[in-house]
């Protein structure tokens, strides 16, 4: 869309229907897969209460993954589930993916990663914001967030790895 | 968008495809979920849904005041939210509780067996002469039709015959609002939003009942 175009607002539907994948995705790799569910409720309630405020030229989906950011931090402040390695996994999380998919494994590796590190992977790589807004949500300099990610890439591709399980061969897995 | 893609951005996106798991019936569920908050917590300013019937696809959309808008297929649903989402509010989300009777009372419409809507309309897509219009044509019973001279005179503006064309042409409510029962004078059926094939359509079955 050009700039300075005068750009109508879409329904909120089709902000749902485009974006709900992503901001679910950036919610899971955060939270979990269960609580990842109340995240993305909550984030898309606040987003259709504040929408028709918001400017017609905005990012959305930048939006969506901010405040998508807040409401996972409301979420692991109220003292919910945190997703870390559990040595049981939820009964539940058996119907969310095949097992044998790598599923379990990479929540597992996700949780294990520092906060920071988990953020900056999810919202650059699946949240699709530039490490210069990252850094704007986490704090800190653009370059630290691009550490972030590629320390939290890095710890991940290790973790997954080990996990022999996953055959996956990579020219640049070779840590 | 602009983003500086990390070299291996592509290979980073397949080692966290695993979170796709499921992603599909999940976002439907919280689809349905967010409905259903938004309507309790009054956030949702416009609820709509599409029925199927008789002359495909129809959009139905209500706001908290009634019903608002009935669009068939060919005014391009798409297009119809967007104008909603421009002069209503952008709020918009695909609830389908919230339309039930409507879906129901349409429903026994095109099965011959309702004659009248008891639905609340919300009128305010139109304004001045057109929403005079549009309140009269309710008058005009089941089964039967009148010229858009006598709709004209009925709403108080003999001479206006050419703006009764245009409010029938442009009635945000077709069906729960009787505009197919407005023909031209000399026995044509005249045009329809719907196309004039779903106007000879409903004023057979009006006739059949």
């Amino acid at each position: 869309m050009k700039p300075g175009q005068m750009v109508n607002k879409k329904p909120f539907e089709a902000v749902v229907r485009e974006q709900g994948p992503t901001v679910l995705r950036v919610c899971r790799a955060i939270l979990g897969v269960h609580d990842a569910d109340d995240a993305w409720s909550d984030t898309f309630l606040a987003a259709l209460q504040a929408y028709p405020a918001l400017p017609s030229e905005a990012n959305v989906e930048a939006w969506l993954v901010t405040i998508a950011h807040r409401k996972c931090i409301d979420h692991v402040r109220a003292g919910t589930r945190r997703a870390l390695p559990v040595d049981h996994p939820p009964e539940q999380s058996s119907s969310l993916g095949i097992p044998g998919d790598g599923h379990e494994e990479l929540l597992d590796a996700l949780a294990g990663l520092p906060p920071k590190q988990r953020q900056a992977v999810a919202y650059h790589y699946l949240g699709g914001l530039p490490y210069k807004d990252v850094a704007a949500l986490l704090g800190g300099t653009a370059e630290a967030a691009r550490r972030a990610g590629a320390d939290g890439v890095k710890s991940l591709r290790s973790a997954l790895t080990i996990h022999q399980s996953l055959a996956h061969t990579s020219s640049k897995g070779d840590i | 968008m602009t983003l500086e893609l990390s070299p291996d951005h592509a290979e980073v996106i397949s080692l966290l495809h695993p979170l796709d798991a499921g992603l599909e019936p999940a976002i439907a569920s919280l689809h349905a979920r967010l409905a259903r908050d938004a309507q309790l917590t009054h956030t949702l300013d416009i609820a709509y849904r599409i029925v199927d019937s008789p002359l495909g696809k129809l959009l139905l959309a209500a706001t908290d005041r009634g019903i608002v808008r009935v669009a068939f297929e060919l005014e391009d649903h798409d297009a119809v939210l967007q104008l909603l989402a421009n002069t209503v509010s952008p709020r918009i989300l695909q609830a389908p509780a919230r339309l039930d009777d409507a879906a129901r009372e349409l429903d026994e419409y095109f099965k011959g067996t309702r004659t009248e809507f008891g639905l609340t309309l919300d009128f305010r897509l139109s304004r001045g002469f057109r929403l005079n219009v549009l309140r009269h044509l309710p008058r005009i019973p089941y089964g039967s039709t009148a010229s858009y001279a006598q709709v004209a005179q009925a709403a108080g503006s003999p001479n206006a015959v050419r703006a009764v064309g245009t409010a029938c042409a442009t009635n945000p409510l077709p069906l729960i609002v009787p505009c197919h029962r407005v023909v031209k004078s000399d026995g044509n059926f005249g045009g329809y939003l719907g196309g004039s094939e779903a106007k000879r359509a409903l004023l057979r079955l009006e006739a059949a009942a």
